[in-house]
């Protein structure tokens, strides 16, 4: 890592602990980007860098939110009881056993996540290109309708999470989802740049570009693919845990597994900012986040045709991403070595 | 657990006829994704959005006093034209790319129609009545209504239509010449581009009549196309391209399947269980093919 690039980092760490106070009432928002950006940046560990196009790491997400909520109320409280009684406060949380609850509810919804990517991997992954995208999608509309068929997490009702503890303050609320968000969001990309340093990132780029050779090269690819995904269900299954608290409120087809809404999200955030990058899902995340609150609340209601018709225009016309479209722009910067001879040759073979 | 299925064996005999008709239905939208699968190798997962659309155009219909059932005739050709405009408007830009690319870009399509129907028909479930009446089997213990009979009737007309216009056709035979080897259509004179154009109206036309029988028999509403996307993908995959007799039997196989799963299970689970008989189907088929990899290694 060079001078500038330990710069940008503190810079942007500093930004990032200090949002909250520079734009006290984004709070809520800034804790969605922060997600936002842990999800996109999972699915282009399989998206980008494995070439595998998963729907369903929205299986992951909703896994965590579900299991990280029944843990904190569980733990303290008959869970049926609670769900029942819906959103009537009949047990409150005091403040040590919320923080107890949703500590442990966080393990859990990392835990078990990955250990379902794991289990499930060596089926699923075996799938080729088309068919393991609408299987995956089909795992994640298929976790949200059963989910939406079991009594004991609230069945088609919902599932009200614990409300936050009176601590005093109006804004504790908002300040401790946000640095906890964040605080993931710093986990996640500090393990996924640690990740794409090593061995590992290769391997999973020659899963990319042709599977059949990399296993011909002695590499076992079903290890790594499952590796890569069990990750991803990591730090999925913990954004989907902070998720459930930010919101409140867990609907199993709406917040949840919500494919037609965050399960698109986080691929086109992706795609937006460049797969197969470190830096693209960041700023993909980023600037849809902005441009979607910007649309969300100017044109109430017609959000989902402008999503269609986003999704239309970014997979058509900008497949590259913004990352893509500047490497074409300015290759130097990534460290590729041009020829200005060999590009003028170029141009005029076009 | 009392089942009502195992004890009181007419129950098994609806949930059988009820599914095969339900399953000719499915079949002839499966029919036209196997189409545009083959010839044009993208996957639409707005097949079902397409559906619905065919469906809200007979429900339009009965609304304003036309019995239906004629929609079977009108759908098809407004769709066909809706069809040839997703077309020119998309599909011909992502018809040579990566098919996660027409994953993708069809699935913008479907939250964009699922939304521009709710807009303009409103969030409820509705349903065009045909008034048919009913028939019944067995004493009176088997009730089938003579709309499902008329729909899997219609629907087995227009398969056999197609498939008599594909094998006879001029654009029929070029369009299977397309599927067969594109390259090699085109250097003999095959207008592609045109060929593309028709078969998605086509496919689109198949689903517009496959929407009216059901805005007849069943229910429609704007969110509802996902599901019929997965059906028919899921029937294509166990039935293979271009096997008409195994995408009519894979459909009825679904139809029982579902109406079983419906008893057995409860309506709740209905669609949560197709989409992981899609998953199960899915993996079965990786495994059967990993272990023939394994024979030619």
């Amino acid at each position: 890592m060079n001078k500038n690039n330990l710069i940008l980092y503190i810079g942007i760490l500093i930004f990032g602990l200090a949002a909250p106070y520079i734009f006290p009432a984004f709070k809520v928002q800034l804790s969605i980007l922060c997600i936002l950006i842990v999800l996109a940046i999972t699915w282009n560990i399989q998206g980008g860098e494995m070439g595998y196009n998963t729907f369903g790491n929205i299986l992951f997400y909703g896994l965590g939110m579900y299991l990280c909520a029944s843990v904190q109320v569980g733990m303290f409280f008959p869970l049926a009881e609670w769900t029942e009684s819906g959103g009537e406060k009949t047990f409150v949380h005091t403040p040590a056993q919320f923080f107890q609850g949703m500590a442990a509810g966080l393990v859990v919804a990392a835990i078990v996540p990955t250990i379902v990517a794991g289990l499930i991997g060596y089926a699923i992954l075996g799938l080729r290109g088309h068919y393991f995208a609408i299987c995956t999608l089909g795992l994640g509309v298929a976790a949200g309708e059963i989910s939406g068929g079991i009594e004991i997490i609230g069945a088609g009702q919902g599932f009200t999470t614990p409300p936050f503890p009176n601590v005093g303050s109006l804004e504790a609320r908002g300040e401790f989802f946000y640095f906890l968000s964040f605080l993931v969001l710093v986990l996640t990309f500090i393990a996924v740049k640690a990740i794409y340093t090593t061995r590992f990132k290769l391997i999973l780029n020659a899963i990319r570009d042709n599977e059949d050779k990399a296993e011909a090269m002695g590499i076992e690819t079903m290890k790594y693919k499952i590796i890569g995904w069990m990750i991803s269900a990591f730090f999925c299954g913990l954004a989907g845990g902070i998720m459930g608290g930010l919101v409140g409120y867990i609907d199993s087809t709406d917040v949840a597994f919500d494919g037609r809404e965050m399960g698109v999200f986080m691929v086109l955030m992706a795609i937006l900012g460049g797969k197969g990058t470190l830096w693209g899902p960041v700023i993909g995340a980023t600037v849809f986040h902005i441009f979607k609150e910007g649309f969300w609340t100017f044109f109430l209601g017609w959000q989902y045709v402008a999503l269609g018709v986003l999704i239309v225009v970014i997979v058509i016309y900008f497949p590259e991403g913004i990352m893509g479209w500047l490497r074409e722009k300015y290759p130097e910067r990534f460290g590729e070595v041009v020829d200005e001879a060999d590009r003028k040759a170029q141009v005029e073979i076009k | 657990m009392d089942f009502l299925v195992f004890q009181y064996p007419m129950i098994t005999v609806q949930a059988c006829l009820d599914g095969i008709l339900l399953g000719v239905l499915f079949a002839l939208i499966a029919y036209g994704m196997a189409l545009q699968w083959g010839v044009m190798n993208i996957i639409n997962i707005a097949q079902g959005d397409l559906v619905i659309l065919g469906g809200y155009i007979a429900y339009f219909m009965y609304l304003y006093g036309i019995h239906p059932a004629w929609g079977v005739i009108v759908a098809p050709v407004i769709m066909y034209f809706v069809g040839i405009a997703i077309y020119k408007l998309v599909i011909n830009k992502v018809v040579d790319r990566d098919l996660f690319i027409s994953i993708l870009a069809t699935f913008g399509i479907s939250i964009l129609f699922m939304q521009l129907m709710n807009f303009a028909f409103g969030a409820d479930v509705v349903l065009a009545n045909s008034g048919y009446g009913t028939t019944m089997l067995f004493d009176s213990n088997v009730v089938l209504p003579n709309s499902k009979i008329f729909s899997a009737f219609i629907s087995i007309l227009f398969a056999v239509c197609l498939v008599i216009y594909m094998k006879k056709s001029k654009l029929g035979r070029a369009i299977r010449a397309t599927a067969q080897n594109t390259r090699a259509a085109k250097i003999l004179g095959v207008d592609t581009e045109k060929v593309y154009a028709a078969t998605f109206g086509i496919n689109a036309a198949l689903c517009g009549v496959a929407g009216a029988l059901i805005s007849i028999t069943f229910t429609i509403h704007p969110y509802m196309g996902l599901p019929y996307t997965i059906r028919s993908f899921m029937i294509v995959i166990v039935a293979g391209l271009g096997n008409l007799p195994g995408v009519a039997m894979s459909g009825m196989g679904l139809g029982v399947f579902e109406e079983f799963a419906d008893y057995i299970l409860g309506t709740e689970f209905r669609i949560g269980s197709v989409f992981l008989l899609l998953v199960l189907i899915l993996v079965y088929r990786r495994f059967k093919l990993s272990r023939k990899r394994e024979y030619l290694k």
